[in-house]
């Protein structure tokens, strides 16, 4: 798929923007602090109704506006479609697929599929787990929209319990009946929080075991010798012990038809439910939820050593590279390419890395990228040019 | 912003559910342009509500009386109790006109976000009247979100040991609709409850 056009208004710097794209490369270059990445980023914020520099949308709002509006046409085989996205700090975005507005915005998601490599993804190596947690749950959804739901109801189960828990800690001074009341209450949580949380466990783990041997590859492609970079999940609850308080004829049962994606779920759910009866005094006396999917962390190793410590800053570097390549390989894989957007990458990259990773995205359906200096993009990635000067956007090539 | 009297009903109508700014302006000079009879009727009837309205002390759905009409109802199926968050789930429940049991407000549903806990649902009048055995059946109606199915799931396992028939309303395609309209959670909810066709 591709962009045919992207107009923003009062979107970040700019006040207006209108720009029509072809398919290939197009590079946005200019000095800094000019708005090549708030470009880019409004294209991340289409696909994903996310930026990937803020976590709220109001710093996405130009001073002094009330919203920002964000329009992208964009064609795949399926034909083309225009998306419209109203950007309301604060309240719920408005969001219009071909004119007709969508009564659930996530709904627009799938639309338009991006792969968005940036300065910021340091922090997939370098950051704390909840980084690459967010990684994985926004591939999940690039894959599987049906995922925007799962992830949505987990948070929300997980909201519900944690405010049961801190209250219940303010409350553990009380009788035995008060305490058997909040036990009953919990046992309730526990059940929803397994059963939404399984779902979301068991579709990471799928992930990661599929992300696995691309970002081994890419990790090579892009270092250019062996360098054995790895990817592992690991959950925040060990295997229960054999004879635990769970319902072990389930699992039993469970483990008969291993191999589906149903009976993962079974043993999933089972095993944080598990993990959940044994985390239950330690949990009331410390008022947060300890088990789940919320505290997993995807290990990330180089030559078997622990990348995050570790690694030095060009390895760290390379490696969250090879995430991304990965990602698009994977979403890339029987389908259509995504929009694969580089945004202020080669700066960081030495000649003999730039040019591979040029290599490995140049055949993509389409490719925006950022730089300051026209020069650091390397000759294989030719295409459109535009510069951005004192706010304006001009067609250079 | 208006002179000080009308401001202030602009101001609260708007604090009422589904009337935003615009909606409450509307409504004020409306009201400012109706017959004078026809307002007053309405503030009677504003007035009256809140000094007549009173809550059922069995089931906890509004009445005038001490008791509800479906709970002083002699007819009514004495063996069957539908338990619903709220009182307009009962109107709701009502229009079907084929439920002939009683109901139980509960007042809301568990949401320890908002600090609502079981002591604070009229979940114990439930059990009271759960007590004495002539209840046989109790049906779940609570919203089928998060917090209702959390409630549900709590009462659910409260009165197990008592050996009711407990049931919960199935959730799916809605009737008279299309397949493809349907969210992907309900349909997945309908693909689990599916049930044999029998011809």
């Amino acid at each position: 798929m591709y962009l045919t056009r992207l107009a923003l208004t009062d979107f970040r710097s700019w006040a207006v923007a209108d720009v029509s794209l072809e398919p290939g490369v197009t590079v946005f270059s200019g000095p800094n602090g000019e708005g090549k990445t708030n470009l880019v980023e409004a294209v991340g914020y289409v696909a994903t109704l996310g930026s990937h520099r803020a976590a709220q949308d109001a710093p996405l709002v130009r001073r002094g506006a009330e919203r920002a509006v964000l329009r992208a046409a964009v064609t795949s085989t399926d034909g083309s479609s225009i998306l419209e996205i109203e950007v309301n700090p604060g309240r719920a975005n408005r969001v219009r697929l071909n004119r007709a507005p969508l009564t659930r915005p996530r709904e627009i998601l799938g639309v338009l599929r991006t792969v968005l490599f940036a300065p910021e993804d340091l922090a997939l190596v370098k950051g704390d787990p909840g980084e690459r947690r967010r990684f994985l749950d926004d591939l999940l959804v690039a894959m599987a929209p049906r995922y925007a739901a799962v992830r949505g109801d987990y948070d929300r189960v997980l909201r519900q319990r944690s405010a049961l828990l801190k209250s219940a800690g303010l409350k553990s001074g009380r009788s035995a009946q008060a305490r058997d009341a909040i036990a009953a209450t919990l046992d309730v949580w526990d059940a929803h929080l397994a059963r939404t949380g399984a779902e979301l466990l068991v579709g990471r783990e799928r992930l990661v075991r599929a992300l696995r041997p691309l970002v081994e590859r890419s990790y090579t492609a892009v270092v250019g010798a062996q360098g054995p970079a790895a990817i592992a999940y690991r959950r925040s609850f060990g295997e229960a012990a054999p004879g635990g308080t769970g319902n072990t004829a389930e699992r039993q049962n469970a483990e008969k038809s291993a191999g589906t994606r149903g009976a993962e779920l079974g043993m999933a759910e089972a095993g944080l439910r598990d993990a959940l009866a044994d985390a239950r005094t330690s949990e009331l006396d410390r008022g947060v939820c300890l088990v789940g999917p919320h505290r997993d962390e995807l290990e990330l190793f180089i030559r078997e050593m622990p990348a995050r410590g570790y690694a030095s800053h060009g390895e760290s570097w390379s490696l969250a590279l090879a995430l991304r390549l990965a990602s698009f390989d994977l979403l890339r894989a029987g389908r259509e390419d995504p929009v694969l957007i580089l945004d202020d990458v080669f700066a960081e990259l030495d000649a003999g890395r730039r040019d591979r990773l040029a290599a490995l995205v140049a055949g993509a359906e389409q490719v925006l990228v950022t730089a300051a200096a026209p020069a650091d993009v390397p000759p294989v990635l030719a295409g459109a040019r535009f510069t951005i000067s004192g706010g304006v956007l001009t067609r250079a090539g | 912003m208006y002179e000080g009297v009308i401001q202030h009903l602009i101001d609260e109508l708007g604090r009422l559910p589904g009337v935003g700014p615009k909606g409450a302006q509307r409504i004020a000079f409306h009201l400012l342009a109706a017959d004078p009879e026809d307002v007053k009727r309405l503030a009677a009837a504003l007035v009256e509500v809140t000094e007549r309205v009173r809550f059922c002390r069995t089931c906890g759905n509004v009445a005038e009386a001490d008791e509800c009409r479906i709970c002083l109802d002699p007819r009514r199926d004495l063996s069957v109790i539908c338990v619903v968050e709220e009182p307009k789930d009962v109107a709701a429940i009502e229009k079907i006109r084929e439920f002939r049991g009683r109901y139980h407000v509960l007042g809301g549903a568990i949401s320890p976000i908002d600090g609502v806990g079981p002591d604070e649902l009229r979940i114990r009048e439930l059990m009271t009247r759960l007590s004495d055995g002539t209840v046989t059946e109790l049906i779940l109606a609570t919203d089928p979100n998060l917090e209702g199915e959390a409630t549900a799931t709590y009462l659910a396992r409260l009165v197990k040991p008592m050996g009711l028939r407990v049931t919960r309303p199935a959730s799916g395609l809605p009737v008279g609709g299309d397949l493809e309209y349907a969210d992907e959670v309900t349909l997945g909810r309908a693909f689990e409850g599916r049930r044999l066709l029998d011809v």
